[in-house]
């Protein structure tokens, strides 16, 4: 394998979805507005509860908002593999003399960079609304981010892997992924859940990126921030190698 | 060395549906070869097959003399292919899915931009390169393909029914951009179709497959010889006179009256004309019309995918089937 025309391929792969999504427009927008009308309504709607917690309701949601918009997003990247398969490139992808592991590769990481960019614009929309962010935690939540995108982009290429078409994309949406963001803590704190819902919360992924992304930017984690980190790492490379295995093994 | 080579090839889907059994064939280098066969009959599988993207099932095959198996990675350098589905993103410019592909491919900055320019001008796309995909025609996505499967430099071209739903001056296009490749570039080229007018035009050598197996390979001429007479139509005075002079001949394999015409089956019609013209003006016989038809590839076709049917036992006369049925049942 040579290794310059691997990252030569990987570069390429991920130029193409930067490409892609600029001129997407409607795309941006659409996963823009959702965090937003989330934010402002939820935001100012909540604004006099507290939770048990001495924090303003908007600038806990935040985090949550911006975790759910990387989610999405990255999921959304990993699953347009699928689009490629409708639309034919993806034989074009395969049939270069590049290894699978390289165009999974560059695959996620596009996906990812693209996520991690929604995800700092959802965090400008927060300031905009009036979120207080501890200017120090930006870069540290960046890496939260960043590997949250990674394990959802790797999700979403092995759905992609798996699936014919779209029609079965929905039916995780709805009872996977929906679930997950609802029960990761982005809405309403562990510490208010029952007891029960607690152990579900906290063997939810999602909760530790949720919860690592609050303790940066707001500076209010229920869980040590290591731990958080080491939960995140965790699923980012089994999510990875879960998708390389996949998606190695898809024909067309 | 041929460029392609294949011993025993064969693809079997789910455990049973055989979708190429037991394909043996060589292909010279700069050779076209044309694959003619019905919709199903196994074109597209063999062509993922060599190409790497599907493993066969038991049988080998070498392109540009390496294992697809063992060596697909250097089967894919070797190799260009066009898809008979398009396989653009529309999303990007012209230029950005030749500059994709240059990249994938390994190419070096220099020769990125050198080669870009060459095929987009052997394919009269440079005023449009700056375009997103979407806008361009079916036409011009062909030939941004074919373009594309040339950049680095591939010594055997796959063309999976290159000109599919494509009109008839942008296929007659594609087909001088083909033989223009060819030649100038001595690349070896195997295409797919089931246009009869398509592999006659194009190819070196054709091979007729159906059921997944090829039944006959030769050149279009061999192959029009090996089936059919070539008919003569004569139109006479006194026909009658004629014919029972001609049906004397060795020659002559069969000779039908109508009113005023005859129809003379003979072999290399060209060379009999005038001796027939010479035979009527022995016998003071006006030749009022003289025409000569070769039997077309169609009906190598015919006779040989019709063939096929009676070897199923599906009918025992020496007719040849009608082919609608067949192509309605694929």
């Amino acid at each position: 394998m040579n290794g310059n025309a691997d990252l030569q391929a990987i570069y390429v792969l991920w130029l193409r979805q930067m490409k892609r999504f600029i001129r997407a427009r409607s795309r941006l927008i659409a996963n823009i507005v959702q965090p937003f009308f989330f934010l402002t309504v939820f935001g100012f709607g909540f604004s006099s509860f507290r939770f048990g917690l001495d924090l303003n309701y908007m600038d806990f949601l935040a985090p949550g908002m911006i975790t759910m918009s990387v989610v999405f997003s990255s999921i959304f990247a990993g699953v347009s593999v699928i689009w490629d398969r409708q639309f034919g490139f993806l034989k074009e992808v395969l049939v270069a003399p590049v290894s699978r592991l390289t165009i999974a590769f560059g695959q996620t990481l596009g996906g990812s960079t693209i996520a991690v960019a929604q995800g700092l614009i959802v965090l400008g929309i927060s300031l905009l609304l009036g979120v207080k962010v501890n200017p120090l935690g930006i870069l540290p939540a960046l890496a939260f981010m960043a590997l949250t995108a990674f394990s959802s982009a790797s999700l979403g290429l092995t759905i992609a892997s798996r699936l014919e078409d779209f029609h079965g994309f929905q039916l995780i949406m709805n009872l996977l992924i929906m679930p997950l963001i609802f029960l990761s803590s982005a809405f309403f704190p562990i510490q208010s859940a029952p007891a029960w819902m607690k152990t579900v919360m906290l063997l939810n992924p999602l909760t530790y990126a949720v919860d690592g992304l609050r303790g940066w930017l707001i500076g209010a984690s229920a869980i040590p921030i290591y731990v958080d980190l080491a939960a995140l790492a965790t699923l980012s490379l089994t999510l990875t190698t879960i998708s390389a295995i996949a998606f190695s093994r898809c024909e067309v | 060395m041929p460029a392609i080579e294949a011993w025993d090839l064969t693809k079997v889907y789910n455990g049973s549906l055989v979708a190429v059994d037991h394909i043996s064939m060589s292909v010279g280098e700069g050779e076209i070869f044309g694959f003619l066969g019905p919709n199903g009959a196994g074109k597209t599988t063999t062509i993922k097959l060599l190409s790497t993207l599907l493993k066969p099932t038991s049988g080998h095959a070498r392109v540009a003399g390496y294992d697809v198996v063992r060596e697909p990675d250097r089967v894919r350098r070797s190799i260009g292919i066009v898809f008979q589905d398009p396989a653009l993103d529309d999303q990007l410019t012209g230029r950005e899915n030749l500059d994709f592909h240059a990249r994938i491919y390994g190419l070096s900055r220099g020769e990125r931009d050198r080669r870009i320019r060459e095929v987009l001008e052997l394919v009269g796309l440079e005023g449009e390169a700056g375009q997103l995909v979407k806008n361009y025609s079916g036409g011009m996505r062909r030939r941004l393909e074919i373009a594309r499967g040339l950049m680095h430099y591939p010594r055997v071209l796959f063309l999976d029914e290159p000109t599919l739903g494509l009109d008839v001056q942008t296929r007659r296009a594609i087909w001088d951009y083909i033989l223009k490749l060819n030649r100038d570039e001595g690349i070896t080229i195997l295409l797919t179709t089931h246009y009869m007018e398509e592999a006659e035009y194009l190819s070196d050598r054709i091979a007729i497959i159906d059921h997944g197996r090829i039944i006959v390979v030769d050149s279009p001429g061999n192959l029009r010889n090996t089936v059919g007479n070539d008919v003569i139509t004569v139109g006479c005075g006194s026909c009658e006179r004629l014919r029972l002079r001609l049906e004397g001949i060795d020659w002559v394999r069969k000779v039908i009256l109508h009113d005023d015409t005859l129809e003379v089956y003979v072999r290399e019609g060209e060379d009999k004309i005038p001796v027939i013209v010479r035979i009527a003006e022995e016998e003071d016989v006006d030749v009022t019309s003289i025409s000569l038809r070769k039997p077309s590839l169609e009906d190598v076709y015919l006779h040989y995918t019709g063939s096929t049917i009676r070897g199923d036992g599906a009918g025992s006369s020496g007719e040849v089937k009608p082919m609608a049925g067949r192509w309605l049942r694929r």
